[in-house]
């Protein structure tokens, strides 16, 4: 797991615990937070329907969380190119950006599995 | 005795003010337990942390859903199923206040309560909903006072009130539903109930009739969808007229422009506006509040956050509780940058997805991407992304169950 994950994983619970990444990051921090929080923010808006954290309730939606980023990119991909059929995802996953879209897989990877 | 009498004044004062905090970015309050204002205080609470002291008031004992409350009057499940109370959030550290917001000092950051009581925030989060326009309609406000017409467009009692009226109508009888000019909350919400009470009709009561008359030119969301389903599902039971605005209520007649109709269940849908806690920042023909979109503060308010159907939607941007929720952590991502004296993020995405059952076994969904312009600093739908079912399932059904207990548990932290 590379740093930037670890930083993803500890914002999950809390920005706070940034402060333990100071020490290490200190040239990147800033950044790195930036993209802490937009990644955060990014995520959220997945969140009503594949649950908090990618954590969902019930059988209807899968989870997100702990699947590993480069499989999510590439399941996001399909839908684009509409090699993979759905309903929802086919027609939202154009509304991201490929720079958008990686935040959020990597938000997503860092999340315990449920 | 002097003493213990200032010790119980400041600790009256402590209560009632929250004067202290030991949070170190500071007080948010949230006015408003809906959608918008349940998520931006569990989310205040998810990404804050112990740094924000958080609080939301809210009138009601519980939350009852809007989305999915159409089931409830159809009969298809029970009012309880789409309740939810504050539980969730309080065990996440947010406090939870039961009371009604009557006055906002924007300037010294304060508001009173009905009790009198004084809350005190750094930063607020307004998330009041909608309420009715009644002046414009002749005996409307007093139809509601009587129970002789339900809005239902508040979940809660008055949707159990319309279910029980349409349990009691004999069957033969007639219900008439009328539709406001857009905007208003839930552009699909009007067609999706008209489905279900025609649904519910033909099973119990095969010789009632459903009238729907549309103050609108057509239907105001997923249309050739809507259309379809009245057509092959609900011929014969559901009538539907577009451009026929609501005039009048006399007894148990509405008038419209070009008829009188009487019906033995009136489910009169009225226009609507900001929520009235919201009025004093209305300031969109006075009926809706303008926001920034990089930080969901009112045209004007530093420090005022307003999410939800209260606000002036961005073009192509419906009134769901979706949104209110994805407003919401716009908001709360802004309030936590700005307390911290951080620059706020440039480039906020909300995305919507609304589902619609056409059936009680078949749904269909319309959704949309909005990302903000910084050019013409509104959010704006992506083109070539988000659209509608191809045609409503038993599938999507299933997905739009998913889709509420989900958002449900994101926004009360259930």
């Amino acid at each position: 797991m590379n740093t930037a994950t670890q930083a993803f994983r500890r914002s999950g619970a809390s920005v706070l615990s940034l402060g333990l990444c100071v020490s290490v990051l200190a040239f990147s921090l800033p950044a790195l937070a930036q993209d802490l929080t937009l990644a955060r923010s990014l995520a959220a808006t997945c969140a009503n329907c594949h649950g908090t954290h990618g954590r969902p309730r019930g059988p209807a939606m899968p989870p997100l969380a702990g699947i590993k980023a480069d499989v999510m990119l590439q399941a996001l991909a399909d839908y684009r190119s509409g090699r993979r059929p759905g309903t929802v995802m086919p027609q939202i996953v154009k509304g991201y950006t490929e720079e958008q879209l990686r935040l959020v897989a990597t938000f997503f990877e860092a999340q315990a599995a449920p | 005795m002097i003493a213990r009498r200032q010790l119980i004044a400041a600790g009256g004062l402590a209560l009632a003010g929250c004067a202290t905090t030991t949070a170190p970015l500071g007080r948010v309050l949230v006015v408003g337990g809906g959608f918008g204002g349940a998520t931006a205080a569990r989310y205040l609470k998810l990404w804050g942390g112990a740094t924000v002291d958080v609080t939301l008031v809210e009138r009601q004992e519980a939350f009852v859903s809007c989305p999915m409350s159409n089931l409830v009057i159809g009969g298809m499940r029970g009012l309880a199923s789409v309740s939810h109370g504050y539980a969730g959030l309080q065990a996440q550290g947010v406090k939870r206040v039961r009371g009604e917001v009557v006055a906002i000092d924007p300037v010294g950051k304060s508001v009173r309560l009905a009790d009198g009581s004084l809350l005190r925030w750094d930063r607020l989060v307004l998330a009041p909903g909608i309420s009715f326009m009644l002046d414009s309609t002749p005996g409307l406000a007093a139809a509601y006072d009587s129970g002789r017409a339900v809005h239902a467009w508040q979940a809660g009692a008055q949707t159990a009130l319309l279910r029980r009226q349409l349990q009691a109508m004999p069957d033969g009888g007639v219900v008439l539903m009328s539709i406001p000019r857009a905007p208003y909350r839930c552009p699909p919400g009007p067609y999706e109930r008209a489905c279900l009470i025609a649904s519910y009709l033909r099973h119990a009561k095969p010789r009632a009739k459903l009238l729907v008359l549309d103050a609108n030119p057509e239907v105001q969301s997923k249309k050739a969808l809507f259309e379809r389903a009245f057509a092959q599902h609900h011929a014969g039971v559901l009538e539907y007229r577009p451009n026929a605005e609501l005039q009048e209520v006399a007894g148990g007649v509405a008038r419209f422009e070009f008829e009188d109709v009487k019906a033995d269940v009136l489910n009169l849908i009225p226009p609507q506006r900001a929520g009235d806690l919201a009025k004093d920042f209305a300031n969109a023909n006075r009926r809706w509040v303008g926001v920034d979109w990089l930080t969901m503060q009112a045209a004007g308010q530093p420090g005022v956050h307003v999410v939800g159907d209260a606000i002036l939607s961005a073009p192509g941007m419906p009134k769901s509780g979706h949104l209110a929720n994805q407003q919401a952590k716009v908001a709360v991502a802004a309030v936590l940058a700005l307390l911290k004296g951080e620059a706020v993020n440039p480039a906020p995405v909300v995305m919507n997805t609304c589902y619609s059952f056409v059936t009680p076994d078949q749904a269909m969904h319309v959704a949309s991407v909005h990302q903000y312009d910084t050019a013409e600093k509104t959010m704006k739908a992506v083109p070539g992304a988000g659209g509608v079912s191809a045609a409503a399932s038993a599938a999507e059904a299933a997905y739009a169950l998913g889709w509420a207990e989900n958002i449900w548990a994101d926004s009360l932290a259930l």
